[in-house]
């Protein structure tokens, strides 16, 4: 018998994960040893820092090119990249989840198991402190999709998958207020999306079955060089991108969209938003640019048509919402579609454009969910469309935050959100995909309606009796509003460094 | 002289002056009108400083600044003006100071902060001027799109009852012309190698394969003619105009919908010389049916700011064919119409603005025989109602002859047609004049107690410049066709047409 040959291990390339996973395990420790009043502060204070040293170890690595820890994890410029997005994305997230200063007790329930309208859920609805394992099951989230967008092979990737799904099921179900939407949110993500789960387990097999190997390269050499039926390699992927286009939120795996992003916490909205699309797209970049590279005129179609549907679908159904949470939710899977089009051009401007729009569109969506937590009224926040009309006239400050949050949707230049267009844009026409781009750009139209609906509530409309008050937010719901809409503003107007930073990313390591 | 960086400083200092107009606070509204006055002045005296220095034998495109912006995209901050443009500048220095001051009060009564409605105007002037100058593609584009963002909130806040409906239909109205061009601009970009400086992308024009330039120019040219707007995209400005500020619409047909026309003879006719020739004939049909069509709606019309809206897209009409003609003298009377138009209709759009003010209501039918009660202004109406009908001896004669023979001298027919245009022009203009200031006078009139004072000293100084101009131009238009000329020449150059041998004696406009 041979003796076994244990993988190198680049520990200095897995620091940042490693950072977090460490983290995560130490809030639980500190969930059960610190008491009550101090908790948490401290779980927020351990999850802000591991995050943030996490990001200081990515920046650290800046120039490691490598695949290590036995081919499963490759860390490149793309991965680098997003995770140092996924990162800043996730520490603004967690001022949002962070903020107590809105509410009694915070965003979060204190005891999710209590049955919904109990004598015992009225009462801890009113003033009992929120959850703090919030902290570490968004911390393991964030590592989870860390690794999810530095998976080299595919069962690193569907256990990274796992790891940042099953906390986002768990978070989804605490929100202190209108707790059956919470739960059911909750039920329904947990459940579509475990069958997601098993569509991408059931490709990695079939794909294991055609390349006899689950590495992303050694699926790439089997691509360029079949030995297996091609209905296990097409099978295969087909199976292996339901799983990816359910994360990403894109049409006709979309439908959890809405109802999760209503119903859960909106800090938790906000988070699932802005980094589960930084991960779910890093992975399919990954996936289609490393591995099936080869057989790109076979899924270029076909996933043209998703991004189609996905356009037509989030920007149609934007313009019939009443709900403001639900408009985000449908505008979000709109701009899934964009991010897609800028995936299909499947080239060099694809990979960064499509890098700098995740990293544009988080932080605006970021802000926008900022925004919405502001907006209460005696049952918690007041979402409703109808509600909002007229917040301008008595908050002018925050309606033009919010004017300039929804213009950037909308892609009115000196917005992130008119570069960000631009760019994947350009580089679907570049790619080829000029069809895509023409779809893009109708369904822009369409999709302005909806937000210059809002934009009207807010100016134009007259405030009506039961207009909501919006909430002078504490100190961390306006830094993460502030970092928001600075960031809207100057990706907007000087791109050009965050531009160059995805260009020198934008190689992957095969 | 001419390294002094005239057109950046000229974009960005409206936009200081909105900033600084906005942090006025609400109580101090005199303040802040003084401010935005001062300001547009202060834009007017620098404007007219660039004028001087401007060479009229010089370069094409002078005053050239280029600044980096994204070098990934070669996307820069870069101004240059030709005669043209310089023209357009010119008329929106002139106008804006006008505009300020003719809307002293008209936002007295909102229920909206006074000083947000001149950082409005100021604004709305940065992006103005900015379009103007750009001479980046991506640039333009900016420009193009924000512009929206102040009008709509003029529109949308300080304009009449139907003031939401209008300003939600001219914001979408405008965006999608402007995501079309969107479409258009990053097409051009990966195309004319990555670059979106205009002298490059004019010098590869050529190479554009013949099936893409067209595509690219009907993008382009669909976000202009909404803009302009030409028929059928036109129905957007009767609600916009008829619902904004009389100020506001003033600049609304005066300046920002020469963008529209401005945008086909810098954009689209330099860059897709072929594709514009091979449009041409749809264009001028399209400005031809505008001019006859807009006409025939003005004549019905009964509320004042509406129709003279109308009368604005018939003679967009005449713009437009005075352009697609492809003769230096066509060419040259669009511009010059660009312009007068703009005096003559800001200063219409002004007057019934100052009727409308007196009288509270909008309708023909409220008024009659209103120059028995303020006689001054109803003159002052009157002579721009005739500056609006081309009379000779008024600025926007000269202009609409120069399209007319420039448009004869190659398509006979559609000269004739639009020559129809300007008897329908007598007819819009005088009906409604007769119905509002002569005749018997409207019972209801004597009982607003507004209508008693006629023209104040204030009004006498909005209407005197703009008087002055549209008469002194119109007896003497060399200053402006001189700076006009060697541009629309050599647009034309780039069309790539001759112009035909000439047939009108004396008319040495062309070589």
């Amino acid at each position: 018998m041979e003796d076994l040959k244990l993988p190198e291990i680049d520990y200095g390339a897995l620091l940042p994960m490693l950072i977090l996973f460490g983290v995560a395990c130490v809030g639980i420790i500190v969930e059960v040893t610190t008491p009550r009043r101090l908790r948490n502060t401290v779980q927020l204070s351990l999850a802000a820092l591991g995050v943030i040293a996490a990001f200081v170890a990515v920046i650290a690595q800046h120039s490691t090119r490598t695949i290590t820890i036995g081919g499963a994890v490759a860390v490149d410029g793309p991965t680098l990249f997003l995770q140092g997005a996924l990162l800043v994305l996730g520490l603004v997230s967690l001022m949002l989840i962070g903020d107590r200063s809105l509410e009694r007790g915070g965003p979060f329930v204190s005891q999710a198991a209590i049955t919904v309208g109990s004598q015992k859920d009225v009462k801890q609805a009113g003033d009992q402190p929120g959850l703090t394992e919030v902290y570490p099951l968004t911390v393991f989230a964030l590592g989870g999709m860390l690794l999810f967008v530095a998976a080299n092979d595919l069962l690193t990737m569907f256990v990274a998958l796992e790891v940042f799904s099953l906390p986002l099921y768990l978070l989804c179900a605490l929100a202190r207020r209108r707790r059956l939407l919470s739960q059911e949110a909750a039920l329904k993500y947990f459940l579509l999306g475990s069958y997601a789960s098993a569509f991408f387990l059931f490709g990695v097999a079939l794909i294991y079955g055609f390349a006899g190997g689950i590495s992303l390269g050694q699926v790439h050499e089997a691509v360029s060089n079949p030995q297996q039926s091609q209905i296990l390699l097409y099978g295969g992927l087909a199976l292996l991108a339901i799983g990816l286009l359910f994360k990403a939120a894109l049409a006709p795996f979309h439908v959890w969209t809405p109802d999760v992003y209503q119903g859960a916490p909106t800090p938790i909205t906000a988070l699932m938003a802005a980094c589960t699309k930084v991960a779910a797209f890093g992975a399919l970049l990954r996936i289609l640019y490393v591995a099936f590279d080869g057989v790109r005129w076979d899924f270029q179609p076909v996933l043209g048509t998703v991004a189609v549907l996905t356009m037509l679908v989030g920007a149609v159904l934007a313009v019939t919402q009443t709900d403001m949470k639900r408009l985000l939710a449908y505008s979000s899977i709109a701009n899934a579609g964009y991010l897609l089009v800028g995936v299909l051009a499947l080239n060099e401007e694809g990979l960064s454009s499509t890098m700098f729009y995740l990293v544009a569109y988080g932080f605006t969506v970021l802000a926008a969910f900022g925004i919405v937590t502001l907006v209460r009224d005696a049952d918690g926040e007041a979402t409703h469309l109808s509600r909002w009309a007229g917040l301008g006239r008595k908050s002018p400050l925050f309606a033009a935050v919010f004017t300039f949050i929804l213009l950037a949707f909308a892609g009115i230049p000196l917005t992130s959100g008119f570069t960000s267009k631009f760019a994947v844009f350009g580089a679907a026409v570049e790619g080829g995909q000029t069809w895509l781009v023409i779809v893009g750009v109708l369904t822009s139209m369409l999709l302005a309606f909806p937000y210059l609906r809002v934009v009207v509530l807010l100016w134009l409309s007259e405030p009506g009796e039961s207009t909501p008050t919006v909430s002078i937010p504490g100190f961390l719901t306006s830094a993460a509003l502030a970092i928001g809409v600075i960031a809207t503003f100057a990706l907007g107007v000087v791109p050009a460094p965050l531009i160059d930073l995805t260009r020198d990313a934008s190689q992957f390591v095969r | 002289m001419n390294d002094f960086p005239f057109l950046s400083i000229l974009t960005l200092l409206p936009l200081v002056g909105a900033v600084v107009v906005a942090c006025i606070p609400r109580a101090r509204a005199d303040l802040a009108k003084m401010v935005a006055l001062a300001w547009s002045l202060v834009v007017l005296v620098l404007s007219v400083v660039m004028w001087i220095a401007f060479q009229t034998g010089g370069d094409r495109f002078q005053f050239r600044e280029s600044y980096a912006w994204i070098p990934s995209w070669d996307a820069r901050f870069t101004f240059a003006a030709d005669g043209i443009a310089l023209v357009m500048l010119m008329l929106i220095a002139v106008l804006f100071p006008i505009v300020i001051l003719a809307s002293w009060r008209d936002v007295d009564q909102s229920k909206r902060s006074v000083p947000t409605y001149f950082a409005l105007l100021l604004a709305f002037e940065f992006t103005m001027i900015g379009v103007f100058a750009a001479a980046d593609i991506f640039l333009f584009y900016v420009f193009f799109e924000i512009m929206l963002i102040p009008m709509y909130f003029i529109i949308g806040s300080f304009g009449g009852p139907r003031r939401q409906y209008a300003a939600v239909k001219f914001f979408l109205y405008s965006l999608v012309g402007g995501l079309f061009m969107l479409a258009a601009v990053i097409g051009l970009w990966v195309v004319g190698g990555h670059t979106f400086d205009f002298n490059n992308l004019a010098a590869a024009a050529g190479s554009i394969d013949q099936d893409t330039a067209r595509w690219l120019f009907l993008g382009f040219f669909v976000a202009f003619a909404i803009k302009a707007p030409f028929f059928p995209f036109h129905t957007w400005l009767p609600d916009a105009g008829g619902a904004a500020p009389a100020g506001a619409a003033a600049l609304l047909v005066g300046v920002m919908d020469k963008v529209g026309t401005f945008g086909i003879l810098r954009y689209c006719l330099p860059l897709f010389p072929e594709a514009s020739r091979w449009f041409a004939p749809a264009a001028l049909v399209l400005a031809v049916i505008g001019i006859i069509y807009a006409a025939l709606l003005a004549v019905g019309q009964n509320d004042l700011k509406r129709l003279v809206s109308y009368t604005s897209i018939a003679h967009f009409g005449f713009i437009g064919i005075g352009i697609f003609a492809f003769t230096t003298q066509g060419g040259t009377g669009s511009v010059l119409y660009m312009v007068n138009h703009g005096l003559a209709t800001g200063l219409l759009f002004i007057v019934v603005g100052m009727f409308v003010a007196r009288r509270g209501s909008n309708l023909v039918s409220d008024f009659g025989g209103a120059g028995k009660m303020v006689p001054v202004l109803a003159g002052v109406l009157f002579f721009a109602g005739l500056a609006s009908l081309a009379l000779p001896g008024t600025a926007p004669f000269i202009s609409e002859f120069l399209v007319l023979i420039g448009t004869f001298t190659v398509h006979k027919t559609y000269a004739v047609i639009a020559t129809a245009g300007i008897i329908l022009a007598a007819a819009y203009v005088l009906w409604m004049i007769q119905r509002t200031t002569q005749g018997t006078l409207n019972p209801t009139l004597p009982t607003v107690p507004a209508m008693r004072r006629d023209i104040t000293l204030r009004e006498k100084v909005v209407v005197a410049p703009l008087i002055l101009l549209i008469i002194l131009l119109g007896f003497y238009p060399k200053p402006l066709t001189d700076v006009i000329n060697p541009a629309v020449q050599a647009t034309m150059q780039d069309v790539g047409v001759q112009d035909p041998t000439p047939v009108v004696a004396n008319e040495r406009v062309a070589r």
